[in-house]
């Protein structure tokens, strides 16, 4: 039937960003132990705090990969990962530190060109500064000197080490510490770069912030490490994307995200994730395995989490918030999909803490194909959370009969005034909708498309306007050839 | 050259004959009604017209325009100028009425090489529309359908087809689930897209809808055959004497 050719078309499209770029690389030798961890610091050459904490988090995980103590209780499937395998090291090479765009290597800028992330000065997207992280270290970092007027810090991890130690020291660990779970301490082992984000009192950041991730060497991990510090009353919008090229192998990603409010702060995060998501017979793609965390520490302090997966072969990754403050909010919005071979296991972790906390959790998983979409969401209200709130809706929406979709909430309540909603729904694209639409002259696909940005819509709208563009645009790309 | 011209149409649903050889010529600027018992083929000839795929064509042929319909996709027939208000309009969850329409009117705009609306010309026109069948201007921001009562649905056909303007407009079962106020907003509004270069097709199986709307041709559709023709006096006939006085002829056509 035409129904099924158009969804087929639809989910049959290509990846886009596949290239590859040929730049000389400055890799470290395959594989991980201590001197391995050691070099990783000697070259970024950081303080000492910063390679005991390495050292630690390294000793950690060793034990964890001794035994076997990887999480095992996530819905995907997958061969064992070979950690002495993966080259965790890897960067474009330059002079280290590029003092302006003009010392960037042409072929890595013209990478974020193809990528639609142009980084020239005259091309910047107007009103949003860009931190580009290439393999594994920030290649450029735009409009640093306008936010420094307003006192924002907005920087490369291994700038922030070097410039702003005593900020690092306080924050990094904070929220996620080295030994919080195996691909957390693997990371905090190995972190190589990242984002580094400090919004002083009483300071609205003038602008969005972004960051770029691209994956290029072959058998390279990337680990990148973000910390976020919005210090009272303050407030920043922050945007995260990222691709990779086609590769036959699979490549893993393991990053940490830490994010602090202080008192009557807010931030809000968001991602579109559309890393390399394997071909039609599931060969290749990146493993995904990301952890994210916010802590509200302060009163009325607010945090929310926006993330639109389409890509990885792999996503494991439980954006969270834990609200210590009274009064604090967080939020956790989310659309991910699923097409053929890919598999999602994500969700979120509200921890409420403080009196009059609130969380929202707003889930919509889309399987096609042979996808299969998992949502886990832990609701947990400590004792002392007096007068707690939360709202959670998971919606699945299927395409085709050979994908999945499964839900696992977990409720925990210790305090007798908490109030709890859960909503869930599962539903069908209808060929009654695809040809309601089509009769008043859509085609397939974009009827498709449409009752699909329907079906996302409450995510859509958290996201800022031309992240929301973006999403709309990558749901049709991944979804070509796949209703069926 | 009529409009729309069927011959002999045989249309199949899980190899079960519905349509068994439909000839009919509607030409532009007249207003059809198709008449029938339930089960007779009424919503299947409409469908068939819309170029659902649930159907299969056996035999026979359609002409839209000169122009092959049966070969054209739905999206074709409705850029070629069909229209078909849903007797069972569908629900489509987080997309507004007004985003929805305007996508339609520029692919159909676009398809005829003409320029497309943005939303700044679009609006006045469809908040026009909405007002000649008395909609609230709520809905041009809710989602489109949901939520809506079953005379709001069917209000918002109409208000799909004035927006669209159609050549060929097919309106299966308008008329079912209408109370006697929304019924008459709603023969307004058909009322009101009549001119000599459309023609509008009334599937219907109660006669009451033809006192506000009165159509040029009647005709009677029995057991997937057109059985029997006539002017509007064909319909209060029938509604005196009900489909069985028309049975014989179908037996007679059947044989």
């Amino acid at each position: 039937m035409t129904t099924v050719n158009t969804i087929q078309d639809l989910a049959n499209q290509e990846y886009k960003w596949g290239f590859v770029t040929s730049v000389e690389d400055d890799q470290l030798p395959k594989g991980l132990n201590e001197d391995i961890v050691r070099q990783i610091s000697a070259k970024k050459h950081e303080p000492e705090f910063m390679l005991d904490w390495r050292l630690k988090a390294y000793r950690h995980w060793a034990a964890l990969e001794k035994a076997h103590a990887e999480p095992k209780w996530a819905n995907v499937k997958f061969p064992a990962i070979d950690y002495q395998d993966i080259v965790y090291y890897s960067a474009p090479k330059q002079k280290p530190g590029p003092k302006s765009l003009s010392e960037i290597d042409p072929e890595v800028l013209r990478t974020y060109d193809r990528l639609g992330i142009p980084l020239l000065e005259q091309q910047k997207l107007a009103g949003i500064a860009v931190d580009a992280v290439f393999d594994s270290v920030s290649v450029a970092t735009t409009f640093k000197e306008k936010l420094a007027e307003s006192g924002v810090i907005f920087c490369s991890f291994s700038e922030a080490v070097q410039n702003h130690p005593e900020l690092v020291k306080k924050y990094l660990g904070s929220v996620v510490p080295y030994a919080d779970n195996f691909y957390a301490s693997l990371n905090s082992a190995v972190f190589s770069d990242g984002s580094f984000v400090y919004v002083p009192k009483g300071v609205r950041c003038p602008m969005e912030l972004s960051t770029y991730f691209r994956i290029n060497a072959a058998q390279t991990g990337q680990f990148e490490r973000t910390l976020i510090v919005a210090d009272e009353g303050a407030y920043v919008s922050y945007l995260e994307g990222c691709t990779a090229p086609i590769r036959d192998e699979n490549q893993l990603h393991a990053a940490v995200v830490e994010l602090v409010a202080l008192d009557n702060a807010t931030i809000k995060y968001s991602t579109v994730q559309n890393w390399y998501p394997g071909d039609k017979e599931g060969r290749g793609g990146i493993y995904n395995f990301v952890t994210k965390r916010g802590k509200c520490l302060g009163r009325n302090s607010k945090i929310s989490w926006t993330q639109v997966e389409t890509g990885s072969a792999i996503t494991w990754k439980y954006p969270s918030c834990i609200l210590m403050g009274d009064n604090s909010v967080g939020e956790f919005y989310s659309v991910a999909l699923t097409n053929n071979y890919q598999q999602a296991d994500t969700g979120t972790k509200m921890i409420h803490i403080g009196k009059n906390t609130t969380s929202t959790v707003v889930s919509k998983g889309i399987s096609a194909g042979h996808g299969q979409n998992t949502y886990r969401g832990q609701v947990k209200i400590l004792k002392g959370a007096t007068a707690a709130r939360n709202y959670t809706q998971c919606d699945s929406l299927l395409i085709g009969d050979k994908c999945g979709a499964h839900t696992f909430p977990y409720i925990e309540v210790k305090n007798a005034t908490a109030r709890m909603e859960h909503e869930a729904s599962t539903s069908k694209i209808g060929e009654d909708q695809i040809f309601y639409l089509r009769q008043r002259g859509l085609t397939g696909e974009e009827a498709v498309s449409m009752i699909i940005n329907g079906f996302c819509r409450q995510v859509f709208r958290e996201l800022p306007m031309e992240f929301a563009v973006e999403a709309q645009k990558l749901l049709g790309i991944s979804l070509e050839g796949s209703v069926g | 050259m009529s409009l729309l011209e069927i011959k002999n149409l045989h249309a199949n649903v899980n190899n079960h004959e519905i349509l068994k050889g439909v000839d009919l010529a509607v030409n532009a600027g007249e207003v059809h009604s198709i008449m029938g018992p339930n089960g007779s083929g009424k919503s299947t000839l409409a469908q068939v017209l819309a170029r659902r795929e649930t159907y299969q064509i056996t035999e026979g042929q359609v002409l839209l325009n000169g122009k092959d319909l049966l070969a054209m996709k739905p999206e074709e027939a409705a850029c070629e100028g069909l229209f078909m208000a849903f007797q069972y309009p569908v629900e489509i969850p987080g997309i507004s009425n007004a985003y929805f329409l305007r996508a339609a009117l520029n692919a159909i705009r676009k398809y005829r090489g003409l320029e497309e609306l943005d939303a700044m010309d679009f609006l006045p026109l469809l908040k026009e529309k909405m007002r000649l069948l008395e909609m609230d201007e709520r809905f041009l921001s809710r989602p489109v359908n949901e939520g809506f009562s079953g005379g709001e649905k069917k209000r918002n056909e109409i208000v799909q087809m004035a927006v669209l303007e159609p050549k060929m407009a097919i309106l299966d079962e308008t008329d079912s689930g209408l109370d006697i106020d929304a019924l008459k907003i709603v023969a307004k509004g058909v009322e009101a897209m009549r001119s000599p270069e459309r023609a509008i097709l009334l599937v219907t199986h109660y006669q009451r809808l033809l006192n506000y709307i009165v159509p040029d041709y009647v005709h009677v559709l029995v057991n997937g055959k057109i059985v029997k023709s006539g002017g509007a006096e064909l319909a209060l006939e029938l509604e005196e004497k009900g489909y069985g006085w028309t049975e014989p002829a179908a037996a007679t056509a059947s044989r």
